[in-house]
């Protein structure tokens, strides 16, 4: 049968005539302060427990895959600081990595550098929202939150300085990074690294040992480490039920493999444990951090076989991947030989994390919901793209 | 990690009647894939689930992409009578290649990860056409993280997975009736364009214009 | 003790209370618009086109090349070539645009606009207050909005202003070292043909004598 013939065929969504009329259907969101962006749950509740839940979402979908195939692929860059809007320069080296495996690019070891500097540094103000926006849901009304937004205000200047945008940088390019950095800029970063660890022990003070988060988040969206591994779930998700994969030690790309750095783990795979695993990478990065600013190179910072203008890499394929602060960030580009890319995929972690919900959120209260949802850390740029 | 090559030769020896070729990648990244046929999709990617030495778990991505038909110049030889001598001609022929959809796996080894730095084991499988043979085997009973991935191909591609727990359109709304990553799809003229200095639009909005002062002159 | 980790807590958000009336770490909020911060250098809001010396028209470095054009990933940019040529700052006279439009609410501020500009004539601005009430045109910026002076551009990002002049003018020299020698050796050649003609009718005349 073809597609036109399928698609009048509509499966209902929530099948729950079966199991008496006494549930509750509700949608929760789009319009939700606690669901990260317009995201829909489609609950089905007996009393408080869930029985259903079904996700739905493409309210922010931009079709981001077409425009870069109409664009060139240069302009595709500033298109991939928009998917994962708070880490856009995980998103930037992503792509970079991804044209410079399929058009066979070299980069210099000071961009090297200077990519898992800025790419660090991402981790760490990603994984404090992170947390602050679970507590926000918590309902520790945004003090938490306050704390991590302190910090990342310092980090996002940072940024502003390099690439001349908070947020939206824009700084990789293919072989190498965009400019070189500006005067006095290492500096800056030392001494916010200095202060980092002094947050992160307010932040473990504030939260850590607290009875309210202890009993709220432990055993709660247990996720077992088959299931896990079978449904792709990658980054934080993962590690937390124990299982160690984290891609910058698996594929050691760029010059991860000069910096000694432990991956934590988790034992249970409930939320105290990803709010755990959290703080404990942030430390981690600040440990790469440090290792990194002691010998930055000097030298290029592009490839000079690189070309800004009329890129045209020969035509194959390519598949590249880093450890995005929220899990395996993938592109995988088909080339024509044309300046645009003929098919170019984003692997959005956010969206394949999703794919547990509901199994992680069967039997659960629907305050838990909020939560579980809010320990997946999903972005909803990623997720519709 | 074994190669491509390698992978094929196990692939073999342990399903023989699977129907699997290899499909070269000229790029500098080497990542070679292999063309699964659907009738025996679902047991080669269980036996590469399951197999000790390869334990390939993880699926990590899972796209779709569209080759649309090309026109095909050949020249053929065919018998004519020409002057009343049967002779032996050359003739150009045009004829349409039909395009095909492909559905494109990405898979690792969480289980061997840290053995050795490895690129990824590509699959692929191709419909028949783009019209309207447009199945392919699911493969998410074998890959549960294939589940979302299979309903956004089939949501902006159109390609119908049989044996999918859910199949219905995951980021388009449910009577949205085309799908968008086909190349050619055109987009909806109805928006609510505001004026702009883009080209198309621009000159789009002159005509209709012209066209209604036309109309009511 | 059952609630220590509370307790703990509301330790640290106390000493975050007491700690913003006495230090400015701990103060962070900026009261704007009555505050300010200062911005910094190299930050990058919607671009403008960049004149040298005083005259909008006379000084404009863009020749209408149309590369920012092709290169901008939402297509924002429009430009009409000018079907007469002025002089540029070497003397050459090149086309102009005769009409340059920026979209500012399609514009995303990439900035790729600046990288693949050979002539250093499309710079980033650092003004942000652009919201205006006229829905269709206030946020098209045409030429004259968008050109601004070689001193507006020395303010908003010094260091950047001193190299791209610095560029400039060293190119400038190079023409102008080759214009000189293109002239010298016209002037050498021009000599040369002079004496050689008068040389020739002397022995033409001999036999006739």
């Amino acid at each position: 049968m073809s597609a036109a013939a399928f698609k009048t065929y509509r499966p209902p969504v929530m099948d729950v005539s079966e199991e008496g009329d006494e549930l509750l259907e509700v949608a929760m969101g789009p319009h939700h302060p606690s669901t990260h962006g317009v995201f829909r749950m489609d609950v089905a509740l007996d009393g408080e427990r869930v029985v259903k839940l079904k996700p739905v979402f493409g309210y922010l979908h931009r079709n981001h895959e077409k425009i870069a195939e109409k664009a060139s692929y240069l302009a595709a860059m500033p298109y991939t600081d928009r998917l994962d809007y708070f880490c856009s320069l995980t998103n930037n080296w992503a792509y970079a990595l991804a044209v410079e495996k399929l058009a066979g690019l070299e980069v210099p070891e000071r961009a090297e550098y200077i990519r898992v500097i800025t790419a660090e540094l991402t981790r760490i103000q990603n994984h404090a929202s992170a947390i602050g926006f679970l507590m926000q849901e918590m309902g520790a009304s945004g003090t938490p939150l306050m704390y991590a937004f302190r910090e990342r205000e310092k980090i996002l200047d940072l940024f502003e300085e390099l690439t001349g945008s908070r947020m939206m940088c824009n700084y990789m390019r293919f072989g190498g990074c965009r400019v070189e950095l500006p005067g006095g800029w290492l500096d800056k970063v030392k001494v916010i690294v200095a202060g980092l660890p002094q947050f992160i022990d307010e932040t473990e003070k504030l939260l850590t040992g607290n009875e309210i988060l202890m009993a709220r988040s432990q055993g709660v969206g247990i996720l077992k480490p088959d299931l896990a591994v079978n449904a792709g779930v990658t980054g934080v998700m993962l590690r937390c039920t124990g299982v160690n994969y984290d891609i910058r030690k698996v594929d050691r790309y760029g010059i991860y493999d000069r910096f000694k750095f432990r991956v934590p783990l988790g034992d249970h795979g409930d939320i105290y444990d990803r709010y755990m695993l959290r703080v404990l990478e942030m430390r981690e990065s600040i440990e790469i951090l440090k290792q990194a600013l002691k010998d930055v190179p000097g030298g290029p910072i592009m490839d000079p076989k690189s070309k800004i203008r009329g890129f045209r890499p020969k035509p194959g394929e390519a598949y590249g991947r880093i450890e995005a602060p929220k899990g395996e960030l993938g592109f995988y580009l088909i080339s024509d030989g044309s300046g645009n890319p003929y098919r170019y995929r984003v692997r959005p972690p956010s969206l394949i994390n999703l794919t547990i919900l509901e199994d992680m959120c069967l039997g659960q209260n629907v305050a838990d919901v909020v939560l579980i949802f809010g320990s997946v850390d999903i972005v909803l740029g990623e997720v519709d793209r | 990690m074994k190669t491509a090559e390698e992978i094929l030769g196990i692939i073999k020896s342990a399903l023989p009647d699977a129907r699997v070729e290899l499909v070269q990648n000229p790029s500098p990244s080497a990542q070679h894939s292999l063309l699964l046929s659907p009738a025996s999709a679902v047991a080669v990617a269980s036996f590469l689930r399951d197999d000790r030495e390869l334990a390939l778990d993880y699926c990590s991505n899972a796209t779709g992409v569209d080759w649309p038909g090309k026109e095909v110049t050949e020249k053929v030889k065919v018998t004519r009578l020409v002057e009343g001598v049967e002779t032996v001609v050359e003739e150009t022929v045009k004829r349409v290649a039909p395009g095909y959809l492909e559905a494109v796996y990405h898979l690792y080894s969480m289980k061997h990860a840290h053995r050795e730095i490895a690129g990824p084991v590509v699959l692929r499988m191709r419909t028949a056409n783009r019209t309207d043979q447009v199945q392919l085997p699911s493969l998410t009973p074998v890959w549960r993280s294939a589940e979302f991935q299979e309903r956004e191909i089939f949501d902006l591609f159109g390609i119908v997975f049989t044996g999918h727990p859910d199949l219905r359109r995951i980021l388009m709304w449910d009577e949205f009736e085309d799908h968008p990553m086909r190349r050619d799809y055109v987009d909806p003229d109805d928006y609510e364009y505001e004026p702009t200095p883009h080209d198309e639009v621009l000159k789009r909005a002159e005509t209709s214009k012209s066209a209604q002062a036309g109309a009511t002159a | 003790m059952l609630g220590e980790g509370i307790l703990k807590g509301l330790g640290e958000t106390a000493k975050n209370f007491a700690g913003s009336f006495v230090s400015k770490e701990r103060l962070t909020t900026v009261q704007y618009p009555e505050e300010r911060v200062a911005p910094i250098e190299n930050t990058r809001d919607f671009p403008f086109l960049v004149y040298d010396g005083d005259d909008k028209m006379a000084g404009l470095r863009c020749v209408a090349c149309q590369i920012c054009e092709k290169e901008c990933p939402p297509k924002c940019i429009y430009i009409v070539k000018s079907t007469d040529k002025k002089p540029d700052y070497v003397g050459k006279p090149q086309i102009y645009p005769a009409r340059f439009d920026i979209d500012i609410s399609v514009c995303m501020s990439c900035q790729i606009c600046v990288e693949v500009c050979p002539f250093e004539a499309i710079k980033m601005d650092t003004e942000f207050e652009l919201s205006t009430t006229d829905r269709f045109g206030g946020l098209l910026f045409d030429r004259d909005h968008l050109s601004k002076s070689n001193e507006h551009y020395h303010k908003i990002h010094p260091t950047e202003a001193s190299e791209v002049d610095a560029r400039l003018a060293e190119e400038k020299a190079k023409a102008e070292a080759k214009a000189k020698a293109a002239a010298e050796a016209a002037a050498a050649k021009a000599a040369a043909a002079a004496t050689a003609p008068t040389a020739k009718p002397v022995p033409a005349k001999e036999p006739g004598a």
